[in-house]
């Protein structure tokens, strides 16, 4: 086989399309030196608005007056079912067109805010069926301490609740890192391109696809190790701390310590 | 050993007028829907007796305790912890249950504390007490129950019988008026019972006002001032150990304690 014959040529130029090392190489201190803070700044304050909506709107989703369920209900079934491009050019071009400036002309702020209210909308059913997968039992026993109902669920309910759903919360918070590359459509100045932004500046320029392979490879070193991270984090929680102290100290009162079945076995 | 709680200050006692009782039912009714689960039920529980509640399961024992704190709002009627009525409107229900211990059938220890902490949250966010002064409570608390070993254990770590009597120490904490025990050995391996009745036994013996709803004859007969038998959503008879087991008038109570002794 020579260098010229035509299965050679195509798989060159499949090659050079998608794994041009010099492009990509190119590309990629842009992407770490810029691309990346932007992504995480809009990602991590995504997550941040989606959480505290979250938590809002699941309080009043397990609410058993309907009128307070009513606008949270609302709220869950049309950002879930909107095509997240509307929802973005809604608040991002929408809103300061109708002179609602929440942020001046800044579109990282819209494309927060975007993100964050669709975020909140999964992030609520994923808060709402954690909470409510926990034993009744829990908040009598809280209300029977004196607590009022706000104190119980944040005290005992909620944290047990969020614990039972961080592989779903870490499935939502990838997506919002995915889905802030959607700042694309609202334009952004020198200095605040994320990553996939900078990387469709370089297809245009050389009509070559690797920076976008150097994009995303940025953004599975963001959300693979988040996966894994919570993964590991969710793993410990079930079976409780490492016993990095002693093993629990036999009952002096009993023979033998019998391991109660509800609790996670240690390994 | 569960200390004599005797000689704990009762503020309320001294102005509460000589009938008053430490709990006091009136009239009290409560249905789900078209099915009633309580029909006017009246009862007095006095200070420092210890009252078991017995029937057929079903019968409404467990939602009667569960009225007395209010986790079930009963639809008429008045409840009263010594001067205080739960049932009017205004009273600050939260405060109200602070004054009165409850222990669970499932224990409902907070599986995503430490034991120590599931003492000390009540006493820290509800009553305001420093973490150290929460701590030491809570340790003494523990050390009356024979687990002071185990405050930093997570409660899974627990036997059933271990976790219930830390559900005991956590509600004694707050140092409360009245106990309520709510089947509090049904879920118990039969080996593991004793242990929890002990410390029931010791808290009656030691003055405590105590509700105690329990399927423990044995109990019932030798730790209650007072057995009440419900069945079919009434309170049925009421009276002492002796004479509820031993003289049985009513025909159902009768048969009850046929299929249970």
């Amino acid at each position: 086989m020579n260098a010229s014959s035509p299965v050679s040529l195509a798989s060159n130029a499949l090659v050079n399309t998608f794994f041009n090392w010099d492009l990509i190489a190119q590309t990629f201190p842009r992407l770490i030196t810029e691309g990346l803070l932007n992504t995480l700044i809009i990602a991590a304050g995504a997550i941040i608005v989606g959480v505290v909506i979250a938590l809002l709107a699941a309080m009043l989703l397990l609410s058993n007056r309907w009128w307070m369920r009513l606008p949270a209900r609302i709220y869950v079934d049309v950002f879930r079912g909107l095509p997240v491009i509307i929802t973005v050019m809604l608040v991002g071009v929408g809103l300061p067109a109708a002179g609602i400036r929440l942020f001046g002309t800044d579109p990282f702020g819209y494309a927060i805010l975007a993100i964050g209210i669709i975020s909140g909308a999964y992030t609520a059913e994923i808060f709402r069926s954690g909470i409510q997968s926990v034993d009744p039992g829990q908040l009598q026993a809280a209300r029977s301490l004196g607590m009022s109902y706000l104190r119980a669920m944040r005290l005992v309910v909620v944290p047990q609740g969020i614990r039972r759903v961080l592989p779903a919360l870490a499935g939502q918070f990838v997506k919002d890192i995915k889905e802030s590359s959607l700042v694309y459509l609202l334009g952004l100045a020198v200095g605040q391109r994320e990553l996939y932004f900078i990387a469709q500046e370089e297809v245009a320029r050389t009509y070559n696809s690797s920076p976008l392979i150097a994009a995303g490879i940025c953004y599975l070193a963001l959300t693979i190790p988040l996966t894994y991270f919570v993964n590991h984090l969710d793993g410990r929680l079930r079976e409780g701390p490492r016993p990095e102290s002693t093993p629990a100290p036999a009952d002096p009162d009993l023979p033998d310590t019998p391991v109660a079945a509800s609790g996670g076995e240690s390994r | 050993m569960i200390p004599t709680t005797g000689e704990e200050p009762m503020s309320s006692a001294a102005k509460a007028p000589p009938a008053s009782a430490a709990l006091r039912v009136t009239a009290l009714s409560k249905s789900y829907g078209s099915t009633t689960v309580l029909r006017d039920i009246s009862l007095d529980i006095q200070r420092g007796e210890t009252l078991c509640l017995i029937g057929p399961s079903g019968s409404g024992k467990s939602t009667l305790l569960k009225c007395l704190n209010l986790l079930e709002r009963p639809d008429t009627g008045d409840i009263w912890l010594g001067e205080t009525c739960l049932t009017a409107p205004g009273t600050d229900v939260d405060a109200v249950r602070a004054r009165i211990g409850m222990v669970f059938q499932h224990f409902n220890l907070f599986p995503h504390m430490s034991v120590e902490r599931n003492i000390t949250v009540a006493l820290t966010s509800v009553k305001g007490f420093t973490r150290e002064r929460a701590r030491s409570v809570a340790r003494r608390r523990l050390d009356e129950v024979g687990l002071a070993a185990f405050a930093d254990q997570r409660p899974g770590r627990l036997s059933g019988g271990q976790q219930q009597r830390v559900a005991i120490a956590r509600a004694l904490a707050m140092e409360p008026e009245v106990m309520l025990f709510d089947e509090a050995t049904s879920a118990l391996d039969p080996e593991l019972v004793k242990d929890v009745l002990a410390v029931m036994r010791d808290l009656a013996q030691g003055g405590m006002t105590m509700a105690v709803v329990t399927h423990e004859m044995g109990f019932a007969r030798e730790a209650a001032d007072r057995v009440a038998f419900m069945c079919d959503s009434r309170l049925a008879e009421i009276d002492t150990p002796d004479r509820i087991f031993e003289g049985a008038q009513h025909p159902r109570l009768r048969q009850f304690l046929n299929q249970v002794l």
